[in-house]
């Protein structure tokens, strides 16, 4: 489902990646943990194609395509989608609208015909009530005066109106509360399928309770330098980053 | 045919401005230029009584002492008023009595431009709108009218209302914008043409949109339309007027007038979606378009609000302007000016209070894209009677691109310590953040920009009629195409 081999990327001219290998298959949920500065949310913006994260040397393919070449919105029309750790603003724009705008802009590109408006407004609604999100947020302005738990909960709602095939989470847990990190991580447990595949990225072992992953990575020093299962998110929790970080040094 | 096939191959090469083509028919012209004779010529072509070929040439001898303007912030050549025309018709013998005398090629110009003219076509469909179509010098088509009649509202071409109800035209044209006012509103007095005439009964709420549709499709011909509204005690009227041209390389003038009056109690909603041939990418061709709108709030608790989204044109200069006379009346500006490429726009209102407890709104959004360049202008002037006077002003300015200028000019005169004005100002540009968001969710370049863009237009674009809201929505996304990447 996704290949990266031997990812090596620089931003303004530093080198954040260093030959990041990383498999996933389908259905597959990988955590990613590690230390501050260790090139996480680089990835993630790699994947979604950001502009200014240069790949100097290495592969991505996803479901058979190398993706390396391709725009950002041709990226998610191929299925990616990325919970931003920013989530950004939109005044204005009102969250039904952006939906409807960034699906069918999605349906478009595979050449499906776009959703009839009410229809849509139904379908969105059934993907409302787990993550608790009320008529009145999806009225307001994309992000707006939103909280940070209100933030969180709109990228996931996003994510289960686009149904991607693969979504990367960057540290969709910074920021919320005990509460609001159990909506979120129940809402993102609900999207799992055996179709879907899940990049979770974090720096704690919290958000692993709620989305159980099927194989825990540690990225230091711009690679993936420990692979192991759920246990491993808890031996982090326990030990620290601190010999990853002088391993990698 | 020849221009026609042309035309058409240019809008199928750019597919930017898709109004662009022009309609082959016999036109009964003027000679070009502007003279005495010019003037007689044309009132006499629409049989005018005299007291009005006077107010034309009174007009006329004093435009030609006037000089043009040259404070807004606009650069372009010398106009040369004697190459223009100032009198095209479409041949269509006596005036037409009814739809089925309008000739089938004006009908499918306007079938093209999407303007709904055939009234049992507007029945079967959602919009509720009565349509006075201009083309070039003359109204050729108004639906409805005897529909609006039951209600005593009066709907028709300005030139018929002038043999109709002369006594309406007499008292209140030339009531607000005078035949002195400025250069282009005198050079308009001398020669207008066509234009609409309302006029709403008192406590006569108007049953439906009423709607005016320029079009210029003769080459190196002006077009110089006047509008007049009347909406007596007690009345309401939302009017709306859309506008195209042909995409032509040589830069056309259009120099309107519009004049609404409100008594007591009574609300004028007047809405423009002006989409100008606005010259092609290099800033050739295109409409200068130079219009004078003002409202007079006479009566108490009266209230006008003009709502215009400007896309087209190579040159915009217009300040649609509210005078608050009566107590408690009420005044608003709701604006969204676009410029691509080379467009020049500068634009804004007049907010002149006079009577007691008077407020104004104005909310302008102005998006500047390519090399052009968007000035808001505004006046907000208190007068010593306007106690408890009122005003807020909002001017918001994005920019798209590096190449592209918005400037805020804002005039303030209060002369009573008890009026209050409030003005803000921001300017900001589309961040990139904002289009990776949008992109990562599956959205190209130019659908983000459009997304954005109407975002930051909400406040204004939800003040339009619902039927125009969408199209609105929609040509602010087609006017900024090419404008990123």
């Amino acid at each position: 489902m996704l290949e990266i081999k031997n990812l090596h990327v620089t931003v303004d001219g530093k080198q954040i990646l260093n030959g990041l290998d990383l498999s996933m298959g389908s259905g597959e949920v990988h955590a990613i943990m590690g230390p501050n500065g260790a090139g996480k949310s680089t990835l993630a913006y790699v994947l979604a194609g950001r502009e200014g994260y240069e790949v100097t040397e290495g592969s991505i393919v996803f479901q058979g395509k190398d993706v390396l070449g391709m725009s950002p919105e041709e990226r998610a029309g191929e299925g990616l989608f990325l919970a931003f750790q920013y989530p950004v603003e939109i005044p204005g724009v009102t969250g039904m609208t952006f939906m409807k705008t960034a699906v069918n802009s999605v349906r478009a590109y595979r050449g499906e015909d776009p959703f009839d408006a009410m229809d849509f407004v139904k379908f969105v609604r059934t993907q409302t009530a787990t993550l608790q999100i009320t008529d009145d947020m999806l009225r307001r302005a994309v992000n707006v005066g939103f909280s940070g738990g209100e933030k969180k909960r709109n990228e996931v709602l996003q994510m289960a109106v686009l149904q991607p095939v693969l979504a990367v989470l960057d540290e969709t847990d910074s920021g919320l509360d005990v509460d609001a990190l159990r909506i979120v991580g129940e809402g993102v447990t609900a999207l799992r399928n055996p179709e879907r595949s899940m990049l979770v990225i974090t720096h704690y072992q919290r958000l692993l309770d709620y989305i159980v992953p099927d194989f825990v990575h540690v990225l230091a020093d711009g690679k993936i330098v420990r692979t192991g299962d759920k246990s491993l998110a808890l031996e982090l929790e326990e030990k620290g980053y601190a010999e990853f970080a002088a391993a990698a040094a | 045919m020849v221009a026609v096939t042309e035309t058409i191959e240019q809008v199928q090469a750019t597919e930017k401005y898709k109004y662009g083509f022009v309609t082959d028919i016999e036109a009964d012209t003027a000679p070009n230029g502007l003279s005495e004779d010019i003037v007689r010529f044309i009132s006499a072509k629409k049989n005018e009584p005299e007291w009005l070929l006077e107010w034309r040439l009174k007009a006329y001898r004093h435009w030609l002492i006037m000089e043009e303007p040259h404070w807004a912030k606009v650069g372009y050549p010398q106009i040369d008023y004697q190459d223009s025309c100032y009198y095209s018709a479409p041949k269509v013998g006596e005036g037409p009595d009814s739809l089925d005398d309008v000739d089938p090629e004006l009908l499918a110009t306007y079938e093209k431009l999407g303007i709904p003219i055939h009234e049992q076509e507007v029945l079967a469909g959602v919009k509720n709108v009565a349509v006075d179509a201009v083309f070039d010098s003359v109204s050729v088509a108004t639906t409805f009218k005897s529909a609006l009649a039951e209600h005593g509202v009066i709907f028709c071409p300005i030139s018929e209302a002038v043999q109709e109800h002369p006594e309406l035209v007499q008292k209140y044209m030339g009531s607000v914008v005078p035949y002195s006012d400025n250069f282009y509103a005198t050079l308009n007095s001398a020669v207008f043409t066509d234009g609409s005439f309302v006029y709403i009964p008192k406590g006569v709420r108007c049953p439906m949109e009423l709607s005016t549709y320029f079009r210029i499709n003769a080459a190196k011909t002006g077009q110089f339309e006047r509008t007049l509204i009347i909406a007596d005690e007690g009345s309401w009227v939302s009017y709306l007027e859309g506008c195209t041209a042909p995409m032509r390389d040589e830069n056309q003038l259009h120099a309107a007038v519009v004049e609404l009056i409100a008594m007591d109690d009574a609300e004028i909603k007047y809405s423009t979606v002006q989409n100008w041939y606005p010259g092609d990418e290099n800033g050739k061709g295109g409409i200068y378009n130079f219009v004078t709108k003002r409202g007079a709030c006479r009566g108490h608790d009266s209230k006008i609000s003009w709502t215009q989204v400007e896309t087209g044109s190579a040159i915009t200069w217009k300040y649609p302007s509210c005078i608050l006379q009566g107590d408690r009346s009420v005044g608003e500006f709701y604006s969204v000016a676009i410029t691509n490429n080379y467009q020049q726009a500068d634009t804004g209102t007049k907010m002149i209070h006079l009577g007691k407890d008077t407020r104004s709104k104005v909310i302008a959004k102005g998006i500047s894209a390519g090399k052009s360049q968007s000035t808001y202008r505004g006046l907000v002037k208190m007068m010593p009677k306007a106690d408890g006077a009122r005003n807020y002003t909002q001017c918001d300015s994005l920019l798209i691109g590096k190449e592209c200028g918005a400037h805020t000019i804002p005039y303030i005169e209060s002369r009573n310590k008890t009026a209050m004005v409030e003005h803000e100002a921001t300017t900001s540009k589309i961040g990139d953040d904002q289009m990776f968001y949008c992109q990562q969710r599956g959205m190209d370049e130019e659908s983000a920009v459009a997304l954005i863009v109407n975002g930051f237009c909400r406040d204004v674009l939800q003040e339009l009629p619902m039927e125009f809201a969408v199209e609105a929505q929609k040509l602010v996304g087609i006017s900024l195409e090419g404008s990123v990447g």
